[in-house]
Formats: structure tokens, sequence, C-alpha cells
């Protein structure tokens, strides 16, 4: 019964379209932030590498790479600076031209030294094999070996957040096919605005690179999905498709956090849901970031690695709201004066979005391949208020977008009752910060829970869990 | 009447078929068990700490009665003497071993340690340390959010509100090793008791090189070196920047705590850092 | 400042919640003083006071923490303890009432969020069992316009009375002197908080609105009321009453829309809502029609209660993957 609906709800897009006023959406809770799309309206503008940058050896899930340069060297923008080294491992190049000051740890966003080579800024001289031409190419290769290939010597990982090597998400395990790509574009999370701009302003190219990831998995559809507080991107993208012929469908997508998440944006696409502890591959899709498809145009029909990304700069209490281009291993402090500098009453900093980002504590730390946004939180806002009894309200149930009960999770964990997690399905949370951001109580429902799932790891109940794309949410 | 009489032998019969049902029940499901499993058990402590690293103490029992050695069997709890007689009960012979306690190997107080940021999260140990690097610049120091507290079931460890660490209650503490698992950073050790109460030990982790963790932290150890080279008896190591004292070797002699520039080298719980002297004269704390 | 993500926050807070579900009464207790005049609002006055001032006490002095009444949750027991009593019911009663339902249906076992029944009902219930006699000298309905109270019965016991001496429902209404238009806006005999049903269905459509509650519970308690008091009516119009008599007196719309859906009391997600409103719906018949009692939600409330934990352990919400 539930295979017909499955498979008419396939054929048959508008007929799931039927509620919610056209526009898709997953099933089960999800929330309403305010949207704060503040910089929605500032184009991406190129930051200039200047002074030093840091570039992190480990960006990526998985091993960390090798340095394959030494202090002194001299190197180029575009230039491979560290190796894979595995196959879980991505490249990384210099995003800079200047010399090697040093190779050795660096504090990152939360304090914490990590490996990483520091290069001294001189000039901006690329790599002479890197096409920086305007012309937009767009014959696509047809073996997929070749696009995957140029993917993983580009250093490509999945710029939604979760930074998994874009290479190893195109190779499914044996005897599982992608048969639908889909695009992450819905850019859930409030204040956040890059994937939006990139979508204005390198629409055809985030489209091919669509394409380029589409030929390499050798799927048979693919769909663009898109939050429908975008129009303007939703318009411009279909103008291309229709204009150009491209084989990729937009869908539109309900305003609703965390409709970026890769198993809602699965569940709201095809209706299909990922099992737990599986891979979107078990059901015959793969999601990638739409950050990630404009890399994908750059490196395959560029030649160009991936050393810069488009971040966010914003906040209430900003004078200027900024998107920017900037180059990896810029340190977060450039960034802030690029906006003006941190305004006065900012209680705290946090890199991404405010439902999934990270607190900084060091302001120095340097960008990152997945770093999507810079926010500054006015005082008030920023402190969480003081918990009190739960009053049992449900809303944490209600609120959870993969149907688990955060209120029962919490008090298991206290207790360390890990069976009974594994029953309620503690390693299915997601993490999106839904149950907080509900509970009346203001009960740290989301900061025991993560505890828990470490927990849970740890004691050796095996939990193997895929890292997700697509948590540009 | 006739009421009565009928309630009466309606409950009577009924209760009479009952207990023969429930007494054929557990005749039909009894389990044979080794009647010295309840002797060793009735031996041990019975504080179900966990400390030993089973279920309980009846499930030691249960292991030390079925097992043929006492390998690996050990109650912290009880101590030597409960199990020489758990295993004399079985019929087996154990080694003494020296009773232990649970030392806190940071001595970043607050006023020693700046913070330099705030943390606004769930008040635990653990969700801190998986987040960032913590309150201060040093990054293996105690966060002092108490989680060693919540899961010491002697009630032997309590955060001191003015230093925002933990103090251990030697008279309380079993040495279980809850606090151990506990402890995010990893800062809490068990080491020898000794005698009269007496341990040196270096109080800090701090793997940082010397003038980073100084930054960090006024009580940080700098792995200066100064201890190791007058320790007589070869028992200072110095690994990843941290002098560490190895307490089966240790004599007690408390030289290294005279040289140690910081007074990261604390004997028992005396630091006089704190009070801004020199941490030269030694003292014994009763 | 650093903390866990996420660093937004909902605009719901404990409080928030607790005056809605004020507000929500409110239209329902205005009819009540409309009709009974100052004996409903002395007895609201009395309840929510003492009930306020007790669970400040309790906190600040017996456990020594610092009193949180201000998140309005003894407001809301004491103004729907004050709905489930007669108006003009003696200040000692209202009293024993809210001691009971504070002090020990809720603090007792640890305040707010941890008491397994509603303490409303808790100290409701205790009264009618202890005082019989007060807890049914119902007034009715004469508004400011007579001070010397004239008491009578409610529509439920006039026809539990009638039934039991052997009349047919015809002819107990045959006698009485109110509609339905009337049971719908609340000129009836009975507690303060049961008798316009119009008023109380504002207040759920308020609840539903501002997402306070969410529909299953009510609906469920509803529907069941309906279909079971249907069947019997179906099989026997003589001896049973209509559906719709059912729903509209005895307090079912005020427990079904203010005291089912209390949040600490109830199960907590959809399946388990249902199978808690079908149980009540149930029950409340059951004793309505079998019982000796005219009126059954308050019991079959506070059972459904204690089954809140079992519902909750094996009614799971529908989860997002389906296999392990």
């Amino acid at each position: 019964m539930s295979n017909i609906y499955h498979l008419l709800s396939e054929r048959l897009p508008l007929l799931r379209r039927g509620l919610g006023g056209g526009a898709c959406s997953f099933s089960i809770g999800g929330i309403h932030p305010e949207d704060n799309k503040l910089a929605a309206n500032s184009p991406l503008q190129a930051l200039p590498p200047e002074g030093t940058a840091s570039i992190f050896l480990g960006q990526h899930i998985g091993a960390p790479a090798e340095a394959i340069v030494s202090k002194g060297e001299r190197v180029k923008t575009g230039q491979l600076i560290a190796k894979a080294s595995g196959w879980v491992s991505a490249d990384i190049h210099s995003s800079v031209s200047g010399t090697v000051v040093a190779v050795e740890p660096v504090a990152d966003l939360s304090g914490i030294r990590q490996p990483a080579i520091t290069i001294q800024v001189e000039g901006d001289e690329w790599l002479e094999t890197i096409d920086r031409s305007p012309e937009i190419i767009r014959e696509i290769p047809s073996d997929s070996a070749v696009i995957i290939k140029k993917i993983a010597a580009a250093g490509i990982v999945g710029l939604g957040g979760a930074a998994f090597p874009t290479h190893v998400k195109l190779s499914p395990p044996p005897g599982k096919k992608a048969g639908i790509l889909i695009i992450n574009a819905a850019e859930c999370e409030p204040f956040l605005t890059s994937d939006h701009r990139v979508m204005l302003e390198f629409g055809e190219q985030a489209l091919i690179g669509a394409l380029l990831l589409k030929q390499a998995l050798h799927a048979s559809k693919a769909f663009i999905g898109i939050e429908s507080n975008k129009p303007d991107a939703i318009r411009e993208l279909q103008k291309i498709i229709r204009e150009r012929g491209y084989e990729l469908q937009v869908v539109r997508l309900k305003k609703r956090y965390p409709q970026g998440g890769e198993k809602q944006l699965i569940d709201a696409v095809t209706h299909r849901r990922v099992p737990s502890m599986g891979l979107p591959a078990d059901v015959g899709v793969a999601v990638q970031n739409v950050g990630t498809a404009l890399a994908v145009y750059e490196a395959v029909q560029k030649h160009k690695p991936l050393i810069e990304n488009s971040i966010t700069i914003t906040g209430k209490n900003l004078p200027q709201q900024i998107n920017a281009l900037v180059r990896l291993g810029t340190p977060l402090s450039r960034l802030a004066a690029l906006a003006g500098g941190i305004p006065a009453g900012t209680g705290k900093i946090v890199c991404g979005g405010p439902m999934m980002g990270k607190a900084i504590v060091n302001m120095d730390a340097p960008t990152t391949k997945v770093t999507s946004a810079l926010l500054f939180i006015p005082h008030g806002e920023a402190q969480r208020r003081k918990a009190s009894n739960c009053i049992r309200c449900a809303k944490c149930v209600q609120a959870c977008p993969m149907g688990l009960e955060p209120y029962l999770l919490i008090k298991l964990t206290q207790r360390s009752r890990y069976d009974e997690l594994r029953a309620n399905r503690m390693s299915d949370c997601i993490e999106c910060g839904c149950c907080l951001y509900s509970c009346p109580a203001h009960i740290p429902l989301l900061d025991y829970i993560r505890m828990g799932k470490g927990e849970l790891k740890s004691s050796k109940l095996k939990v193997e869990n895929y890292p997700t794309d697509g948590h540009r949410l | 009447m006739q009421t009565i009489i009928l309630t009466v032998v309606t409950l009577t019969a009924l209760g009479a078929i009952l207990a023969a049902a429930l007494y054929m029940v557990a005749q039909r499901f009894r389990t044979e068990e080794d009647p010295r499993i309840d002797e060793v058990a009735a031996l041990l402590p019975g504080a179900n700490c966990g400390g030993c690293g089973f279920a309980g103490c009846r499930a030691l029992a249960e292991a030390v009665v079925k097992s043929e050695t006492m390998d690996n069997l050990y109650c912290p709890v009880g101590g030597s003497e409960v199990m020489q007689q758990v295993a004399a009960c079985v019929g087996r012979t154990v080694e003494a071993r020296e009773p232990m306690i649970a030392v806190v190997r940071c001595a970043g107080a607050c006023s020693l340690r700046p913070p330099t940021s705030l943390y606004d999260g769930a008040a635990s140990c653990r969700i801190e340390a998986a987040l960032y690097k913590g309150e201060t610049d040093c990054l293996y120091g105690c966060s002092g959010h108490g989680d060693c507290e919540r899961a010491c079931l002697f009630g032997a460890l309590r955060i001191d509100a003015a230093t925002g660490l933990p103090v251990v209650d030697e008279e309380k503490c079993t040495a279980c090793g809850a606090c151990v698992k506990a402890c995010p950073k990893r800062i809490i050790e068990l080491r020898k008791k000794g005698p009269k109460g007496c341990r040196v030990f270096v109080s800090c982790v701090n793997k940082d090189k010397g003038n980073v963790a100084r930054k960090a932290c006024k009580a940080a150890c700098i792995a200066c070196a100064k201890c190791s080279k007058a320790c007589a008896f070869g028992a200072i190591a110095i690994e990843e920047n941290i002098a560490y004292i190895d307490f089966t070797v240790c004599r007690l002699c408390r030289k290294c705590a005279a040289e140690c520039p910081t007074g990261a080298i604390r004997v028992n719980g005396e630091w006089r850092m704190e009070n801004g002297l020199a941490p030269s004269p030694l003292n014994f704390n009763p | 400042m650093v903390s866990p993500a996420p660093h937004a926050h909902g605009s719901d807070t404990t409080r928030r919640l607790m005056r809605d579900v004020i507000i929500a009464l409110l239209p329902a207790f205005a009819v009540s003083v409309w009709f009974f005049g100052w004996g409903a609002l002395q007895v609201a006055a009395v309840s929510i006071a003492t009930c306020v001032a007790l669970e400040w006490v309790i906190q600040k002095f017996l456990l020594r923490t610092p009193p949180q009444t201000s998140d309005l949750s003894a407001a809301v027991t004491g103004l729907l303890l004050a709905m489930n009593l007669p108006p003009g019911a003696p200040w000692w009663v209202v009293l024993t009432g809210s001691v009971t339902a504070i002090g020990i249906a809720k603090m007792s076992f640890g305040g707010i969020g941890k008491n397994p029944f509603n303490p409303a009902l808790v100290g409701r219930v205790v009264l009618l069992v202890s005082f019989p006699v007060q807890m049914t000298r119902w007034a009715l309905p004469r508004g400011f316009a007579t001070t010397d109270a004239v008491t009578g019965a409610t529509p439920l016991a006039l026809l539990k009375e009638g039934l039991n001496n052997g009349l047919t429902v015809e002819q107990i209404f045959d006698n009485a002197d109110f509609t339905y238009l009337e049971l719908l806006f609340g000129r009836i005999g009975g507690s303060a908080g049961e008798v316009s049903a119009l008023a109380l269905l504002a207040g759920f459509a308020y609840l539903l609105a501002r997402r306070v509650i969410r529909p299953y519970i009510p609906v469920s308690i509803l529907a069941t009321v309906a279909a079971f008091g249907g069947i019997l009516w179906w099989a026997n119009p003589e001896r049973f009453i209509d559906p719709l008599f059912h729903l509209l007196t005895g307090g079912v719309l005020l427990g079904a829309i203010f005291m089912a859906t209390d949040y600490v009391t109830s199960p907590m997600h959809p399946k388990g809502m249902i199978i808690f409103g079908i149980g009540i719906g149930a029950l409340t018949m059951l004793i309505r029609t079998f019982g000796s009692y005219p009126e059954g939600i308050s019991f079959a409330i506070l059972i459904m209660n204690a089954a809140v934990p079992l519902i909750n352990k094996y009614a799971k919400p529908k989860r997002y993957a389906r296999n392990v």
C-alpha cells in the first residue's frame, strides 16, 4: 500500500503538494523560528587575501590530511599543500600565495589547537592551470569516474556543514544506487543567506554543478529544494532551467525548520524515509548542498580547487549585513572588521546559524571549508533562560522532526539507561535544536541528548552514524 | 448469615487454589544457586557502587564464586581486608593491596586561572568539555561543574565554592573510581593513600608548553624538570610537558615539592601559593 | 559567552502557557459570575488566593527553594478548582479543597511537573466525598439579583434521581425548566465552570489558536461520550437520554477541555492522547449510566491519570525512521 503511494507521489509531484500551499515539507515535527534573513539583499563581495592565512589539516570528517609543504616554502594560490591520508579524507589547497611560515597547531573556534599550515600572504599569484575567466563552460564530461576524480583532486567536502568528503559520498557502497539527486538549497537556518546569494549570482554555475553531480551518480532525476522564503532564487533558477533545457527540477519547500536537514529534505522531496542509522543511498537518494554544487562546477570545469566559500556576516546590531566570498584560513576577526567591528552589546558570536552553529571563543580562528556564517547575537538574546521543572507539555515531542521524545531521552541519559535509550532511538537525533527551542521550561534538552549520544557510542553499543551533509539548514 | 459463610468459603477456596498454583510454579522454575554467593555477598560492603567493574555487589560475589582465581576481582570499597575474608570464604588467597584514594590533579583555582569566556550551557563538565576548551585558557583544567560530585555515591567529593575545585573527603572516599570515570578531563586519579595519609603528586595535567600553560594558570606544571632532577629515586618522569610522580616508586621525601617553582607539586591538599607564599616549607595535613 | 547550540529560543514560557489557560477560562468564569453573582466570585477569590499563598509558603519555608508562584500554575489550579465547585460554597470547603489540591496533590510530589494526578480534580473529588451536602447544594442561576441562595439540583442529578424512581426520560423532562439552548448558554444549576458550554468552547478555540493544547484529548473524549451515549439512546430512548445532553451537562466540556488536557497528567503524544481521551469518555459514561454518582468525569480523569505512565511507555510517537 505504502509502496503504491510512494510510486504515485513520485510520479505526481503535484499530488503531494496539494496540502501546504503548494510547497513540499517533511512530515514530522519542526518549528518556525523567526526568519531574520537580514543579509538577503547584500551581494557577495570578494575579500582579497591579506596578512596570514591558517589552513587546518583536518577540515573534513575522516583522517586529517598530511602536510606536503614545509616552513619557508613558497606556494601559489590553488596549490596542493596537504594530501588526503586515506579514502575518507580530503586534499587541501593553499587559498593564498606566499610563504609558509609555520606547520604547527593553531587554536580553532573553541580555542583547541589543531594542526594547521600558516601562510604569509604575498600578492595573489594563482596556479596557471586554473581557469579564472568568467566564461561558463556547459559541456559535461560523460565519464563519471573523471568527474569524481576531479572532485577528489579539488578537495571538495560537503559544504552544508558536516564536511564529509564529496568523492566518498558520490561512490555509494556496492549494491546501492542513488537514482535521485537532491540539491539542498533550503537554507532553513535563520540569518543565513550565503546559499541564497550563490543561487542569485552563480545560479547557472551551480546548476551545471548539479548536472555534473547527477552525471557522476548516474542519477535519473535531480531536484533542487529551495525554501519558499527565497522566491527570487526559485524564479531565477527556474528561468535558467527553462532557457537552457536542463534536466533539473526546482522544488519549492515550505518555510519550516529543519527543512534542510538531510533526512527531512529527502522526506519532503521524495516522501522516502531513511532508515534508522541508514544512509540516503538506502532509499536511492543522494543529497548535496548547493554550495557543493558550485564548488563541483569550479573544480570540474575550471580546475579550481576548493579554496574559498561564501560566508554571511550578520547580526541584529551589526551596522552592515554582508555576504562575502572568503578565502580559506582568513581569521574571523577580519570578517568582523569587514562588517564594521564587533557591535557593542554582543553577547555571543556564533559560527554558523543560530540553531546549529558553534559559539566562538577565539576570534582569531581561521575560516574552514564549511564556515557558512558569522553571527553576532545581542546579549539579551544570547543568554539562556533559567531552567525550571519540566511541565510535560510535550512541546519537544511535537517539535522533534525525528519523532523522538526528548524529555524521555534526557531522563534516561541522566540515569544512564543505555538499553532504553537505544530502544527509544536516541541515535536518530539529528541535533537540530528544535526541542530546546520549543521548551517553555528552558531545559537544556539538547545538551543532555548530545552527551547521551556520546555516552551511547562509548558504551560499546555500536552506533555508527553516517555524517550528514545538508546541515546548512 | 448465609452470605457471610459463602464469602468466607469462596475466598478461602480461592486462596488455597492460588497458593497451590504459586507453589507449583515456584517448584517448576526453581534455580539452584551456590550458597557461597550469599556468603560472599554478605561480606561485601553492599554499596552497589560498581567500583569493581560489576553491576553490583552481588554480581561481584557471583563472579568470585564462579571464577577460578582472584585476578581482576577486587572491591575497592572494602579494600584488602574484605578481599582477604572473601578469598578465605571461597578457599583461595589474595595478595594484600594498599588502600587507595582519589586525588584531584588540578590546582587552578578561580583566582589563579582567569576566565576568558563565559559558559552558559547545561551545568555539566562533560557537556562543556564536548563543546569547547572551557572558561579559562587552560583546556586541561577542572571545569568545576561537579560531575564528580554527582558521580560519588559516598558523598566524598564536593566542589569548593571559593576555588571552584573538587575537594576529596579523606574519611569518606572509598576509591571506587566513579569520579575518575565521570571526569571528562581525567583530572582525578586514584593514588596510594600513603602512610598517615601522606601523598606527593603533581597537581596539574596541562600538556601545553610551559609558557602557554603558565599564561593560562599560575599553578600549572611548566615541565621545568627541576623536580625530576631533585628526585633521588627516579620516581618523576616528564612526558608531554607534564611531570608525573609514580606513586609506586615515590618515597615521600618531598624534595620535589620544595623545588617546584609554581607549586604544582602538592603534598596532600597543602598548597601554599594560594596565600602568596613561596612553596618551600613542607607540612602535612593531619 | 559560550553555550551549546541552539542559540535561539522560542517565545514559549511556562508562565505564558499558564496565562493563556487563565485567559481561556475567563469567558466561562464571566458567565458563571453573571448567573451566580457574588457566590461564584467569592469562591474563585478564596480558591486562587489560598492556592497561590499555599504554594508560596510551601516552597519558601518547607522546601526552602526560591518560590515559583510567578509561573501562574498555582493560580490556574486555584481557578480550575473554583470552576469545579458549586458557587457560593462555604469558604472552609474551598480552603480544604485548595489545601488538598496544592498541598497534597501537587507539592508533596515535588511541585509543578511531578504530580501524577490533576491537583484541582483531586481537590474536588476529596471535597465531593467528604462534604457531599455542601458539594451538591447547587445555587440556581439568579444572577446578582438576589442574595439569598436558592438551591436546586443539576440537570444530571435530576435525571439520575428520576430514573432511579422509575420515571422515563420524557416524564422527567416534562417537569424540568430548561432547554438545550439554555444548556449552551449556561442558565442552569451547576458548578461554576460547567454551566456555559458556549463559553467553554470559546476557551477551547482560544487554546487551540494559541497552540497551548492539541485537540486530540478533548475531541476524543467528546467523541467517545457522544458515541457511547448515542448507542445507549438508540437502544432504549426511554431509559437513556440523548448524547447531546450528555455532552452539554455535568462538566464534560470543562473536564475535556481544561482538566484532561493538563500537561503534567496527560500523555505526551497524539496516539497516547487519543487512548487517554477514549478511556476518559468511556469511564465517564459508565459512571454516569451505571454508577451511583450522577457525574463521572472527575473520577474518569483521575483514573486515566494513573494510566498515563503506562500509555507513555507503550504508545510511542510516529518515528521518522521505520526500522532499526
